[in-house]
């Protein structure tokens, strides 16, 4: 497949209450973004266990969104405190484990910031475009 | 209080248990968690009472079956609980620190002697060891000449931190003349208790200094080839080709505890329509399936933990270096964190705390 016609497959991880209203006021306001997104709603970035990345970019998804609110505005306090720790091992883990750490974003956007949703599911999808096909996707040994 | 055990007719072996012997003879603890020789010559820990049992105490058997901190887990985790002794190496004490702030031991009413670690053979290697000569002390030629190149367990020989940390009583094997007697440091009320009189200090000394500095080198090397292999596209696919996700590096690992672990529920029982799927996508579809899944969850979540006892590496049927392979990762998750993985029970886990003020690049806005 030549990457002009490569189409990404994004696999994100929305919390309810920030970024995946975010997600929703993007819609509710008529703003067009790549179709390229599957979004998964949890109660919060801090639910996010490592093992859902790992396996969505095992299984082949070419890149992961973990959205959740901006430090300090948490709806559990800390969890999204929490999401940045657990985001940092495991890009490290990624990386020193030779895979694309790239692959894998973490971003605030609240409940307001419809724009700012649209924006960065345009920006990960060329971003994505640009590194081609996750190559775990045909790989048969994983 | 630093004083000295002594050793009477060069036999040091005698002059350890009966200093563990005091212990209990002298009501300082309840019970000893200490080596004891089975039948046939293998050692396992075992709790022990009474003192009599003492005289089949190996405290430091040249190998380590299963790391003790799991087991002080055990006898520690929630009252009623004795006052218990546990005989440890550093590692075990490592790991022990791990699982207090875990939630999964205890560090009431417990005792921990620390001995200096001359490093550890694996299970089998000493199983023959003691096949080919049943009475010779093992366990001594390891401390007569610590530095000298033997074929020790993989973890031990880049093991950089062989003198115990967070003991309540240190052994200092390293600095004994074994004919003379044992250097120790303990705190001086139980030195009293004991009738021990204080004595000159042993100061750590060239052979501590020079086993840790060959143990850091041997180590950097490991990691330096282990990085190299990651380094390739293959690399990691070759790394754990062999997995037989049998778990058992898993179950094997002290600070692993999760009895809620998802690779112990169903989670990977998947339909045979899964399979099918994808082998038609792939071509062909990797059996057993979710290999290199389980070692990356387990990295990611285990790593910034690691005390790097080498139990995983050991418990591999298919000899694929777990280990190796947790610390040379672990020192980069940790480093993120500067977290050193049993050195303080103070210290939180990377993963239960947070500043708010942090890592801003892995969020960039």
């Amino acid at each position: 497949m030549s990457n002009s016609d490569f189409e990404p497959r994004i696999v994100a991880f929305l919390c309810n209450w920030c970024t995946y209203t975010g997600a929703d006021l993007a819609g509710t306001s008529r703003i067009q973004y790549p179709p390229n997104v599957r979004i998964i709603r949890l109660m919060c970035s801090g639910a996010v266990d490592p093992v859902y990345v790992l396996k969505a970019l095992l299984d082949g998804a070419d890149g992961v969104l973990i959205g959740g609110c901006h430090p300090g505005d948490c709806h559990y306090q800390t969890g999204n405190y929490k999401a940045r720790r657990r985001v940092a091992i495991l890009k490290e883990t990624l990386r020193q484990m030779g895979l694309e750490e790239d692959r894998l974003w973490l971003r605030w956007i609240s409940a307001s910031e419809g724009q700012r949703f649209a924006d960065t599911i345009t920006e990960m999808t060329a971003a994505l475009k640009a590194m081609g096909p996750n190559p775990m996707r045909r790989e048969w040994a994983v | 209080m630093q004083t000295t055990i002594a050793v009477e007719n060069s036999d040091a072996l005698a002059a350890l248990r009966g200093f563990l012997k005091s212990l209990l003879e002298k009501g300082a603890v309840d019970a000893l968690m200490v080596p004891l020789r089975a039948r046939g010559g293998a050692v396992m820990p075992a709790l022990v009472s009474d003192p009599a049992l003492l005289d089949e105490a190996d405290p430091l058997p040249p190998v380590l079956a299963i790391n003790g901190a799991r087991l002080v887990g055990a006898l520690s985790i929630r009252p009623p609980r004795g006052r218990i002794g546990a005989v440890l190496r550093a590692c075990e004490i490592r790991a022990l620190i791990e699982l207090v702030k875990l939630q999964q031991a205890s560090l009431e009413d417990l005792l921990i002697i620390g001995l200096d670690c001359a490093g550890t053979y694996t299970q089998t290697d000493y199983a023959k060891m003691i096949q080919a000569a049943p009475e010779a002390e093992h366990w001594r030629k390891l401390y007569a000449d610590p530095l000298a190149e033997r074929p020790l367990r993989d973890a031990c020989r880049m093991c950089e931190r062989p003198l115990p940390e967070n003991a309540n009583i240190v052994v200092q094997l390293l600095e004994a003349d074994l004919d003379v007697g044992i250097p120790v440091t303990l705190p001086d009320e139980l030195g009293e208790r004991l009738g021990l009189t204080p004595g000159a200090s042993a100061r750590r000394g060239e052979v501590a200094e020079k086993l840790i500095a060959d143990r850091t080198a041997t180590r950097d090397a490991v990691f330096a080839e282990i990085r190299q292999q990651l380094s390739s596209p293959e690399g990691l696919a070759e790394l754990f080709a062999t997995c037989i996700r049998c778990h058992n590096c898993m179950v094997n690992c002290p600070i692993c505890y999760c009895k809620t672990c998802l690779f112990r529920t169903p989670a990977f029982d998947h339909e045979p329509a899964q399979y099918m799927t994808w082998a038609m996508r792939k071509g062909a579809t990797r059996l057993p399936s979710d290999t290199l899944l389980f070692h990356l969850t387990r990295l990611n979540h285990m790593s910034t933990s690691c005390v790097g006892c080498g139990m995983c590496t050991d418990a591999c049927p298919s000899e694929i270096p777990v280990g190796r392979v947790f610390r040379a990762v672990g020192e980069k998750t940790q480093a993120i964190f500067e977290y050193v993985p049993g050195r303080s029970v103070e210290e939180p886990l990377p993963v239960t705390t947070f500043r708010e003020e942090e890592l801003a690049e892995v969020a960039i806005p």
